[in-house]
């Protein structure tokens, strides 16, 4: 089967001129991400685990390699290089980013959180906010929730509204860090439960999860990254 | 047809004689955008980017970065001294800085809108808010009474303003009010591109929270691309996808506004976001 996603040789450095620093994040990271099958990237803190997805989705530029995305279309795209309003139109429809904390509009209601990438889509807006509720359910949400902004909701409460809106539009490449990190045991397992739902039906997944025992359920395939090495400075400069 | 709406290339504006060391003794590497040999003000200089159809583009910078005299540019307020724009409307190119005086006057009528920072240069406080807006529905060719004023009415009442405050003039009116009657007038010609000149500006919080919402849900309704200049991170973070950030005429930097924010890569950039709230 063709790989949806193929990294190659991917680096991020961050430069901070202030500093006159520069400080790397992650370095030589080769994978591959099929559709239907979920790999994990392991390691520990600082390892460049979320600067690989964020390279991915492009919130971070890549400071090195190719990140080769199979389109809908069959065309390949590096990711590194391509057009930002092609990457607007992939995180539209293809690509979906379910971060490790809520980052939404205020005054918004947690329905239409949820339901913004379907609005994005064109989505009637009756019919996104049933598939938003119909979510919101499935993940346990309380229902007396729905219309209320997000801000005032538990860590776990906004972590499951995060996940609904992430997974709501069923885009072909899924990118997760840490989807379960402040859930109890019982809504992990209505996530997992979801995610090889998702998984079954073809969606391709590159997720960085908190417990091993997830990845050992979840994963198909493991990357390992190690930290890399950090870049030493002339002692004349720390003087 | 081309998802584009708005092509710019090369937009630059020097106020002054000139002399041809302007360009390259100003910019961020000089700390300046006054030309030290002939004291030219080099307001913008070869500004580039592709706007497209819905899309809002935010534009970042400091007061004398040449983010207002890029709109002002575009809305035909200010002349380039260099530069090309092409408007592309349904299937039709416009070179805009081609165009004689007349056609500008109604390209910036009828398919464009303009929301100052200051009411004042947007509304003309000698007559009612219904009346500002009718002026401009004239202008594009609506010409029944009633029909001018139901839509100048209905206009009101989308941006939140009460129907019977129509005939009052905006001088009795807050500032976010002001606010939103400007707003109310750019949209009365459903131009497909609108330019929003740092409109929060100077409001209490809880306006400015309200007037982002409508300009959201204009976005989500119209599907209208927007040029939304501004010197607030938070204003960008929350409306535009793609930003521009500029600084002494220049851009300096361009991406996605996730980027910009999470990973700057000018040193200027860098100090900005560091120094958000």
């Amino acid at each position: 089967m063709n790989a949806i996603l193929t990294i190659e040789n991917y680096a991020k450095t961050f430069c901070l001129h202030e500093r006159n620093k520069l400080i790397p994040s992650a370095s030589h990271v080769n994978l591959s991400v099929y559709p239907g099958k979920l790999t994990a990237l392991i390691g520990p803190t600082g390892a460049g685990k979320s600067s690989v997805l964020k390279g991915v989705y492009r919130t971070y530029l890549p400071s090195a390699g190719r990140m080769l995305f199979r389109t809908a279309s069959g065309e390949i795209v590096d990711l590194a290089q391509a057009d930002e309003h092609l990457i607007l139109e992939l995180r539209k429809s293809e690509i979906g980013f379910v971060t490790q904390f809520l980052h939404c509009l205020p005054r918004k209601s947690a329905l239409d959180v949820v339901a913004e990438p379907l609005f994005a889509r064109g989505v009637e807006t009756e019919e996104a906010r049933g598939r938003a509720a119909d979510l919101l359910a499935q993940l346990a949400v309380p229902s007396h929730l729905w219309n209320v902004p997000p801000a005032t909701f538990s860590g776990g409460e906004k972590q499951r509204v995060n996940l609904a809106r992430g997974l709501i539009a069923q885009p072909r490449l899924l990118l997760l860090d840490e989807p379960t990190a402040s859930l109890d045991p019982a809504t992990t397992e209505r996530v997992v439960a979801h995610l090889e739902t998702l998984k079954g039906s073809g969606i391709a997944m590159l997720a960085i999860f908190h417990h091993p025992d997830l990845v050992r359920r979840l994963a198909d395939s493991v990357i390992e990254l190690s930290p890399p090495v950090a870049i030493v400075e002339p002692v004349e400069e720390i003087a | 047809m081309s998802n584009k709406i708005l092509s710019v290339r090369g937009l630059s504006r020097i106020h002054g004689e000139q002399c041809p060391l302007c360009i390259s003794s100003t910019g961020p590497e000089n700390d300046t955008n006054i030309c030290p040999h002939c004291g030219s003000v080099v307001a913008a200089h070869d500004v580039n980017f592709d706007l497209y159809r819905g899309e809002i583009l935010g534009i970042i910078g400091e007061s004398g970065s040449g983010k207002s005299s890029t709109v002002k540019m575009l809305y035909f307020d200010e002349t380039p001294t260099a530069g090309s724009a092409t408007f592309y409307d349904g299937d039709v190119q416009h070179d805009m800085f081609a165009l004689n005086a007349a056609q500008q006057r109604s390209m910036r009528n009828k398919r464009f809108g303009m929301v100052y920072q200051n009411p004042h240069l947007g509304l003309n406080f000698q007559i009612s808010a219904g009346g500002n807006i009718a002026e401009r529905l004239l202008m594009s060719d609506l010409k029944h009474y009633g029909e001018i004023r139901t839509r100048a009415g209905d206009l009101l009442v989308r941006t939140e303003v009460a129907r019977v405050r129509m005939d009052q003039n905006p001088k009795t009116f807050s500032g976010g009010m002001q606010q939103r009657v400007q707003i109310a007038k750019a949209l009365a010609t459903q131009p497909p591109l609108l330019f929003l000149d740092e409109v929060t500006t100077g409001l209490d919080l809880s306006v400015q929270a309200a007037i982002l919402d409508l300009i959201l849900e204009i976005q989500h309704e119209l599907g209208t691309a927007m040029i939304v200049v501004t010197h607030d991170l938070g204003v960008i973070r929350l409306l535009a996808g793609r930003t521009l950030v500029m600084k002494h005429g220049r851009v300096i930097e361009s991406g996605l506004t996730d980027q910009i924010l999470e990973d700057p890569q000018h040193a200027y950039t860098q100090r900005l976001v560091a120094s958000a709230l």
